[in-house]
């Protein structure tokens, strides 16, 4: 016994000599300074004044003013953003869950003649981001009279998440016991009441996963609302930020607070559900 | 995930149900019923699918054998003129460099950073949580939103230059964005800031796969630390790092919102990239038959990957389900 311990310490010892403990504090030190910092700058940044900024960057705020924050906060501009961004991620969301987990259960407990190949093709739907089509997408929703309009975003943003809801779900609904649909099919459910009633409550958290994955997914994108959207009264809230920033160049504290603002609903989200997130997005990639 | 379904017993398929069940209605009508259900919950998602992923794509090849404005008929059909104009452009040419150099440095910078980063989280820090949260909050910024801050921190006497003055280093100050020989490794470094967290913590999430034993039995067997990384921990966490490439590299090949809203892949396409060129030559000119050539030529271009990935690298992972599609 006495010998492993010491053996055990010679390990300890060793994984020491790799980068000596304080050496690795201040790496990550670095590393958080490097990541947080930006963000922090901003926020803070957004209690100055212009004039302050422009003599010192790096000085914090003297007097801190209220100002541009409540100037956004009490402006229609922002809250229109936020509120379309909110309707297209959840009609986006809301569909891509659904028919992501209608075709999840179809694709994993019946049996039929070319199964795979349907999962196969929306498996395929992840080599094409949503960037890459959003030219096309563009010409066809012109061609649907769905241009200038809310669902012209949220449909194809539902299309495009449908592939990664559907790996996600089809193994965690496949691993689901059969014995369970048996009983209740056996009791008189039909398989959709087995469906509904059992299998979607059990997949919950994997429901949680995709919807968050779609919902950011949305929230975050630009190309394809930029192409679609010309009336700023569709502006998402990423279109929002970038037009805010080119229309007050000149008023620097201005368009810090406009950003500090926006990162709020998503880094909201992120720490409401970051293990479901990063769990579901690892859970993705091994599939 | 991967956890939970190996907690649960693999369940059966579904059809493998006793066959005996009492009061069951004949075959044919069984089978009916079948094919109904399946139509119920399969043909509403692929008629989104197929409506919004697939017909765009077929669109967008049609489109480019015209000469199009994108408003009124398709009539002034030019065969393959968009393709060679594309494919010849010297400006065109460029913007894929740029994607090529974006997708090589993340190789070659960010892959061992992340690398780096999650072995030492994985060893020895406590926090683990709040650290990885903490690398992890750019990821879930939109690119809109981190691409105007950078834009901001990085303007000539702003923050960075006013913090790298402050610290003695006022020799490092550049025009960050305004310098065609500098640009495109700015966007790099903002794309870095990004997407670090992301690699971090997806191999986190392989290294937690590692059994420790695994490494400690090769420390007492008299393996340096050095040796044990290189010999057990590497190798093993390999497949996590080929889906990284994978993800990292179709990522590199459609970036557009950083760029677009720092540069607008400028100063004189010092930082264009296929998907800025689309939109300047595409839709700000409204040559739509050229720009749809841009997506097809995209498409091809990732697919070929893709499929070259998942030939030499990919084979063996479960994660090349993702291209095997398409094999």
């Amino acid at each position: 016994v006495t010998a492993l311990t010491a053996r055990r310490r010679d390990v300890i010892r060793e994984r020491r000599t790799w980068l000596s403990l304080p050496a690795s504090y201040l790496v990550i030190l670095i590393v958080l300074a490097i990541t947080i910092a930006p963000m922090l700058y901003m926020i803070v940044g957004g209690f100055s004044t212009t004039a302050q900024l422009n003599a010192n960057p790096n000085a914090l705020p003297h007097p801190w003013v209220w100002d541009n924050y409540a100037t956004i906060l009490t402006s229609s501009l922002f809250w229109q953003a936020v509120a379309n961004s909110a309707v297209i991620a959840v009609v986006a969301t809301g569909l891509a869950v659904t028919f992501g987990s209608m075709a999840a259960f179809a694709l994993s407990r019946y049996t039929f003649p070319g199964r795979e190949a349907f999962y196969l093709l929306f498996v395929a739907g992840l080599l094409f981001p949503l960037n890459t089509a959003a030219l096309p997408l563009f010409l066809q929703l012109q061609q649907m009279g769905l241009n200038d309009n809310l669902l012209g975003v949220a449909l194809p943003e539902a299309a495009f998440s449908l592939p990664v809801t559907i790996i996600i779900l089809r193994p965690f609904m496949r691993a689901i016991p059969g014995e369970l649909e048996d009983a209740a099919i056996v009791d008189g459910a039909t398989r959709f009441r087995f469906f509904l009633r059992i299998l979607l409550p059990l997949s919950r958290p994997a429901l949680i996963t995709v919807g968050i994955l779609a919902f950011v997914t949305s929230w975050n994108a630009y190309l394809l609302p930029l192409v679609i959207f010309t009336s700023q009264d569709h502006y998402t809230l990423p279109l929002a930020v970038a037009s805010f920033q080119s229309t007050y160049t000149q008023d620097t504290a201005r368009v810090y607070a406009f950003t500090a603002l926006s990162m709020i609903p998503a880094l909201a989200i992120f720490v409401f559900a970051q293990r479901k997130l990063v769990g579901g997005l690892v859970g993705a990639i091994r599939g | 995930m991967a956890r939970t379904q190996g907690a649960i017993a693999a369940g059966r398929e579904a059809t493998s149900r006793p066959a005996a069940m009492a009061g069951r209605p004949p075959r044919s009508r069984r089978r009916l019923r079948k094919a109904a259900e399946l139509t119920a919950l399969l043909g509403p998602p692929i008629v989104l699918f197929v409506g919004f992923v697939i017909v765009p794509m077929i669109f967008a090849a049609w489109y480019s054998l015209y000469n199009w404005s994108g408003f009124g008929p398709l009539s002034d059909f030019i065969g393959f003129q968009n393709y060679s104009g594309v494919l010849t452009g010297p400006v065109f040419h460029q913007a894929l460099l740029h994607n090529v150099i974006i997708a090589v440095l993340s190789l070659v910078i960010q892959l061992p950073v992340s690398i780096g980063l999650a072995l030492l989280l994985n060893w020895r820090v406590r926090s683990r949580t709040v650290l990885r949260l903490a690398v992890f909050a750019p990821f879930v910024l939109s690119e809109a939103t981190a691409a105007v801050m950078w834009y901001e921190l990085l303007q000539p006497g702003g923050p960075v230059d006013a913090l790298l003055e402050a610290v003695g280093l006022g020799g490092l100050v550049h025009y960050w964005l305004a310098s065609t020989s500098l640009v495109l490794y700015t966007v790099f470094a903002v794309a870095t800031w990004k997407y670090i967290g992301f690699g971090i913590v997806l191999l986190l999430a392989g290294l937690q796969g590692i059994p420790p034993e695994l490494r400690e039995a090769a420390a007492i067997d008299g393996a340096t630390p050095w040796q044990v990384t290189r010999t057990i921990t590497l190798p093993l966490l390999a497949p996590t790092i080929r889906i990284w490439i994978f993800l990292s590299v179709i990522g590199s090949l459609q970036l557009f919102d950083l760029v677009w809203i720092m540069t607008m892949g400028g100063p004189a396409n010092a930082s264009s990239t296929m998907l800025t060129y689309q939109y300047v030559n595409g839709v700000e000119r409204t040559q739509f038959g050229y720009g749809a050539t841009v997506s097809v030529v995209l498409f091809v271009i990732s697919l070929v990957f893709a499929l070259a990935y998942q030939r030499y690298a990919l084979r063996r992972d479960t994660a090349g389900a993702l291209t095997r599609a398409v094999m």
